[in-house]
């Protein structure tokens, strides 16, 4: 039986012929929530094992990123939305099954933490900077007082963090690319991986830290590549809907940048090369860093755009 | 009280009087609808079969947009009806993609907009702008928690069916076939 569909009547922006709600500012945001996510993780992770000083970089220098990350995150989400003056009332409720509403409150606990860990430790990253001013004397100290107890509560954020930015778009079981529950652990692996990569590269100078976040590297990238996997078979073995969804990236007009950027470049790439940089050989740090943060910001990209074309079938 | 809808498609010629009837009545800017008309052709030339359906917010009785605004700008009336508070709404978008039908959009103001099975109508006890219009009477309103309402009593003599119904929704409007 052959079957055709014709819509009449209805042309709407964002909606016809294909949905475009979520524009580039979303995917970025997916990256640097997540990406922040993975620093604050590692950085509180290594405080809490008291390897603050061993690993300077993890704990001190890489978090920098995170606050920068997490600001432009929000103005992404912030410059998305289209009743922006009516912002403030995500903050008038919490709603649980609201996976937005959860990542909201998330980022108002994390942001100003982020701040404040990473101005605890401003002297560090800036050698040079001496603070006059009392006020931020008051406040570097204040971080520094209460850094264990910033720490214990990053945890949670960070994986919290992380995993809703899979979760946001999982939750929508009418987008059926997104609809998968590997999705959260997915992009939190791949939050995990770009923040390492990122701790690699502050790193690379001290041999400790670099053959340690080689190796962490390597082994985030090996997860991710597992949930990956699992994300493409599980839509090949499901639903007729999540197999047309994900031959959009297995074959369709996404193939190229999921298959190149995200799964050879991205992933493929940057493992062999960590792998040959722990076996020895010499390689430009850079080279396995940009590959991996290009992937990750690629992936948001394709998984952002494919989903929105991907649907119900009725 | 829980408001429904049943569309006989045997009845309806896709004349989109619908559409206008309602962009009219609840001033739907221009470009935008919140209903509109979906042709369906199936079967192979020369043994073809044409389907018109008027389709709108489904009204989902499990509705995902409800469940996931994040201010709970989206909400369900008791008597079943899914709204929209424009004044809450903070344009996310996350209602639009949770909707499998694509039923909502972004108005131009920037809050979400969709159908609201005429509300305002409802409350003084008329019928919605695109029954009271539609010149072949397909689309019927009313009360599917009353039986002896005409959509219940259609719902038991005629076959029917509902959109996606595998999403989940329980959509609470129904295609008679």
């Amino acid at each position: 039986m052959q079957e055709e569909l014709f819509s009449s009547g209805r042309n709407i922006p964002n909606i016809d012929p294909t949905l475009e709600v979520w524009h580039w500012p979303i995917s970025v945001d997916l990256f640097f929530g997540g990406l922040a996510a993975g620093l604050l993780f590692f950085a509180a992770l290594f405080y809490l094992m008291n390897k603050e000083d061993k690993y300077p970089s993890i704990v001190k220098i890489a978090p920098i990123v995170a606050p920068i990350g997490i600001t432009i995150a929000l103005i992404c989400l912030f410059y998305d939305l289209t009743h922006k003056l009516y912002f403030w009332r995500l903050y008038l409720t919490f709603r649980i099954e609201s996976p937005m509403s959860f990542g909201s409150w998330v980022l108002l606990l994390i942001t100003p933490i982020s701040f404040l860990w990473v101005f605890s430790y401003i002297e560090d990253i800036f050698p040079k900077l001496k603070l006059k001013n009392n006020f931020l004397i008051a406040i570097k100290n204040f971080g520094a007082t209460y850094r264990k107890a910033m720490a214990i509560m990053l945890i949670p954020l960070s994986i919290s963090l992380g995993i809703y930015t899979g979760i946001l778009l999982s939750a929508f079981n009418a987008r059926p690319l997104w609809n998968t529950t590997i999705l959260g652990p997915l992009f939190l692996s791949s939050g995990l991986t770009c923040a390492a990569a990122v701790i690699l590269f502050f790193g690379r100078k001290n041999k400790e830290e670099r053959n340690l976040f080689s190796k962490i590297t390597l082994a985030t990238l090996l997860i991710q590549l597992f949930l990956m996997a699992h994300m493409i078979l599980g839509d090949f073995a499901g639903t007729e809907a999540q197999f047309q969804a994900i031959q959009l990236l297995v074959g369709g007009e996404f193939t190229t940048a999921f298959v190149g950027f995200v799964i050879i470049l991205g992933l493929i790439v940057p493992t062999l090369l960590e792998i040959l940089e722990l076996r020895g050989v010499k390689i430009p740090i850079l080279l396995p860093v940009l590959l991996v943060l290009i992937g990750g910001i690629v992936f948001r990209f394709v998984m952002v755009e494919a989903g929105q074309l991907a649907h119900y079938l009725y | 009280m829980r408001y429904g809808m049943v569309i006989d498609t045997k009845k309806c010629v896709g004349c989109s009087d619908c559409v206008v009837a309602c962009q009219i009545e609840n001033n739907v800017p221009i470009g935008y609808c919140r209903d509109w008309i979906q042709e369906t052709v199936t079967g192979a030339y020369p043994t073809l079969a044409l389907e018109f359906r008027s389709e709108r917010c489904n009204h989902c009785d499990n509705a995902p947009c409800v469940r996931c605004c994040p201010t709970g700008a989206s909400h369900k009336l008791e008597n079943g009806i899914v709204m929209v508070t424009k004044d809450e709404c903070i344009g996310c978008g996350a209602c639009i993609q949770s909707c499998p039908y694509d039923a909502r959009y972004q108005h131009p103001d920037g809050y979400v907009d969709k159908c609201t099975f005429c509300s305002h109508r409802v409350q003084e006890g008329l019928q919605t702008a695109c029954a009271s219009v539609c010149p072949t009477k397909c689309i019927y309103f009313g009360d599917l928690e009353d039986p002896k309402s005409e959509v219940s009593q259609l719902l038991k003599t005629r076959t029917y069916k509902s959109l996606a119904p595998e999403a989940g929704t329980k959509p609470q409007i129904f295609y008679l076939i």
